[in-house]
């Protein structure tokens, strides 16, 4: 037997044994998603022990080494894990921040004693991380920010407000852009810094959204104090880290729309509500619909496919990860309008027993955020329209 | 398996590729179209293509062939739809070749492969009875006579009808029109007795032909696998038409892309070029990000042939639905944002979408694939 199967032997045994029933089942709510964190309340034990035993092994973060305690394991090992986990339907231990956005970027850009403080708290899911990007007037414009970042000898000020800073007050840490010289090119005087959400003249904020749920906040700062070792990477690197974040990011929303092994496939939903009339769906302009969507989603999980063997092989094109997050988006947002149709005017249930106390409402409209949020629509097809088209000379 | 060409296949490509733009670019098609050619396709690029091997790829070792399977041979058929070419490829060393294999008796491919491979003989395969693809809508009839059978029927839109040797037809032994079961498929030489071809135009310029059978009297040996049971046979001759269709579609798809994101690097407007301009821009990285997706599903599809996957069917209907979706935004863009030049015969843009409609009706429209990716998932 290979290395590579005896791996797979040993860790579906070990899946099988060590991952709870509980977490075998779908996820149906926030809650069921462990994000971890000071300020996290597991949603039964199960949840607390499904982390612990993959943290151990570092196995919330496989590919990651292991001596900043990730799982150290190789590229096709990770696959396997993955494929086992899919298999029996576990779900992720961990969904962060940390492992999506930060901790790549400080495996990439930081000092020693960074990983050393942040990478192995982050596997464990110790820390909730928040990201401060965009402002009030700076949204697609990112690289206008205006946050101001004052070296002060010892340490560094910063002043300044952050939006959409994603469930901020449950947040312990947040990795900020700030502005470090207001007299560069907008994106040269720019600089990521890392601090704790208790510091004084830290204020946040939450924004009620239109799916009544508040997961973004305003976060105001005043006089924050920053120490000098946590800037990421080198004073005004800031744009270049950020745009290595919003690909890690971009690929993180591009996946929300792929349907996992546990999860109901849009038809089945549809058979459950209607019923089939001669082993069809009833209304067959809903039933097109839903096939069409459904090569559309095929289409793109065998791109994003493609696109990594592409990469594994060294023959990919590159920037390829704003086609992802534009097409993912856009069919995950699809996703949601036919969930709610097919579900008729119980799909749009607010409050009380319909539906869930709306859980489906909520879904369906958080899904709008999806081509706003990590760069919109437009700013990908821009991104895809100057990189790769190589359009936008004025000639 | 990866969704990667392999060294061999990319080579194939590449050699595909330099041999078909310096031998048969969309000049040629216009000008075999101009000068009304009697064959519809220049012999000597097919001959130059039999040399090359390319009606081997698909013929296994033993009759003759390089048995080198579906992923090679899409890459060929991709890198036709990007220049157009019109040659017997797809209805002789795709379909027939694949046909052959799939049903054929050791007899008939002994007789009937090395003569694929070696190009001598031609084929067409008509299964149409009408201008939309309804595979079980069979009405040819059979009479058995003695030994022998009598076919009675018309096969309409026969992809290289006028220029095969031999044409493979599905008629009905038994059973009612639209019935899957009793349908069987037939070897005819297009010499014999009461075959009647009248080549028809359409707007591609490509060889078609309503092919009547009038008392058409065939010996035992001209049936193609089981009498009565050619649905199966059929449904795995459309795949791989479809798959194929798909690959040379995918190709026109980027072709007709790249020429018009040159177009408009190129074109200028109020002292601008056009594609500064953001609402075209936009619509130029819509039709990129289609494009990709094409790609991803065509690999795959082509793989599931070679590998005689189970989700054959599924990946086929997936494949023709989404790249014939594909292809009609690309070519109407296309035609679109070249404005004006875009409607004059004089451009090469529309002989592809006059070429991409044609080949997106064969063997099942868009439409026709999503119904039957929701049939074959069972809703």
């Amino acid at each position: 037997m290979s290395d590579l199967e005896q791996f797979r032997e040993q860790t579906r045994a070990w899946l099988e044994a060590n991952c709870p029933a509980s977490q075998r089942e779908p996820v149906m709510e926030f809650d069921d998603k462990c994000w971890g964190g000071t300020k996290w309340r597991f949603s039964n034990e199960d949840q607390r022990t499904w982390l612990d035993v993959m943290a151990e092994r570092g196995w919330t973060a496989p590919d990651w080494p292991a001596e900043y305690g990730g799982g150290g394991l190789s590229k096709e090992e990770s696959k396997i894990l993955r494929e086992e986990m899919y298999r029996i339907d576990a779900r992720p231990p961990l969904f962060s921040m940390g492992l999506s956005m930060i901790g790549p970027a400080l495996l990439q850009y930081g000092s020693e004693e960074l990983k050393r403080q942040h990478i192995p708290n982050i596997v464990k899911g110790k820390i909730w991380w928040c990201q401060g990007y965009s402002e009030p007037s700076y949204g697609s414009d990112l690289a206008g920010l205006q946050t101001r970042c004052v070296d002060k000898g010892d340490y560094f000020e910063v002043n300044g407000q952050k939006v959409w800073t994603s469930y901020a007050e449950r947040a312990d840490w947040m990795f900020c852009l700030v502005r470090t010289d207001p007299d560069a090119v907008k994106h040269a005087g720019i600089s990521l810094v890392l601090f704790d959400m208790t510091t004084p003249g830290v204020r946040t904020s939450p924004i009620k959204l239109i799916s009544g749920n508040s997961p973004f906040c305003e976060t105001f700062l005043d006089n924050v104090r920053v120490e000098k070792d946590q800037l990421v990477g080198t004073i005004n690197q800031g744009w270049e880290l950020a745009s290595y974040l919003l690909t890690h990011e971009r690929a993180m929303i591009g996946n929300m729309g792929q349907t996992t092994a546990n999860e109901k496939t849009l038809h089945q939903h549809a058979i459950d509500v209607s019923g089939l009339e001669n082993g069809q769906l009833g209304d067959s302009a809903l039933r097109t619909d839903i096939a069409q969507w459904e090569i559309d989603i095929l289409a793109f999980e065998l791109t994003q496919e493609r696109i990594d063997d592409e990469t594994k092989a060294g023959t990919g094109t590159g920037a390829t990860s704003s086609m992802l997050k534009y097409a993912g988006t856009e069919l995950n947002k699809q996703r949601y309008e036919l969930l709610t149709d097919i579900h008729g005017q119980a799909g749009l249930g607010w409050e009380g027993d319909i539906f869930d106390n709306g859980l489906l409402a909520s879904q369906w409209l958080r899904t709008k955020g999806n081509s706003i949020e990590g760069g919109t629509s437009e700013i990908q097809l821009n991104i895809i329209s100057k990189r790769i088209l190589g359009l936008g000379q004025k000639g | 398996m990866a969704l990667i060409l392999n060294e061999e296949q990319n080579m194939l490509k590449e050699s595909a590729q330099g041999f078909l733009s310096e031998h048969a670019p969309v000049a040629q098609l216009r000008q075999l179209r101009d000068e009304r050619s009697e064959t519809g396709y220049d012999k000597g690029t097919w001959q130059q293509m039999v040399e090359l091997g390319w009606t081997g790829i698909l013929v296994p070792e033993a009759h003759g062939g390089l048995e080198f399977g579906h992923v090679g041979m899409g890459q060929i058929m991709e890198e036709n739809g990007r220049t157009l070419t019109a040659s017997p490829l797809l209805s002789t060393a795709v379909l027939a070749a694949s046909a052959i294999n799939a049903a054929a008796s050791s007899a008939q491919k002994k007789a009937l492969l090395p003569a694929i491979v070696d190009g001598s003989l031609l084929f067409a395969v008509a299964l149409d009875e009408g201008p939309k693809y309804r595979p079980t809508l069979v009405k040819t009839t059979v009479a058995a006579s003695g030994e022998a059978y009598v076919l009675n029927g018309e096969k309409q839109f026969v992809g290289d009808g006028h220029i095969a040797d031999k044409i493979i037809v599905s008629a009905r032994t038994s059973g009612d029109a639209s019935d899957e079961q009793g349908i069987s498929l037939f070897i005819i030489d297009s010499s014999a007795a009461g075959v009647e071809v009248e080549r028809v135009h359409l707007a591609d310029s490509r060889n078609s032909a309503m092919v009547r059978l009038n008392n058409v009297e065939l010996t035992a040996d001209a049936l193609l696998g089981d009498k009565g049971g050619a649905a199966s046979v059929i449904t795995y001759l459309a795949d791989v038409a479809n798959v194929h269709l798909s690959a040379e579609l995918l190709g026109m798809s980027q072709e007709v892309f790249e020429r018009t994101v040159q177009y408009m690097k190129e074109r200028s407007q109020y002292g601008a070029l056009i594609g500064s301009y953001q609402g075209l821009q936009h619509r130029a990285a819509h039709m990129f990000s289609e494009i990709e997706l094409a790609k991803s599903v065509v690999i795959k599809a082509l793989q599931a042939l070679d590998e005689n996957s189970t989700k054959l069917s599924l990946l086929a209907s997936v494949c023709k639905a989404k790249v014939s979706e594909v292809v009609t935004l690309v070519t109407n863009e296309g035609v679109q944002l070249h404005g004006g030049i875009g409607m004059t015969d004089e451009l090469d843009i529309g002989f592809f979408m006059k070429r991409a409609r044609v080949a997106e009706q064969q063997f099942g429209d868009r439409r026709y694939h999503v119904q039957r990716f929701a049939s074959l998932q069972n809703y």
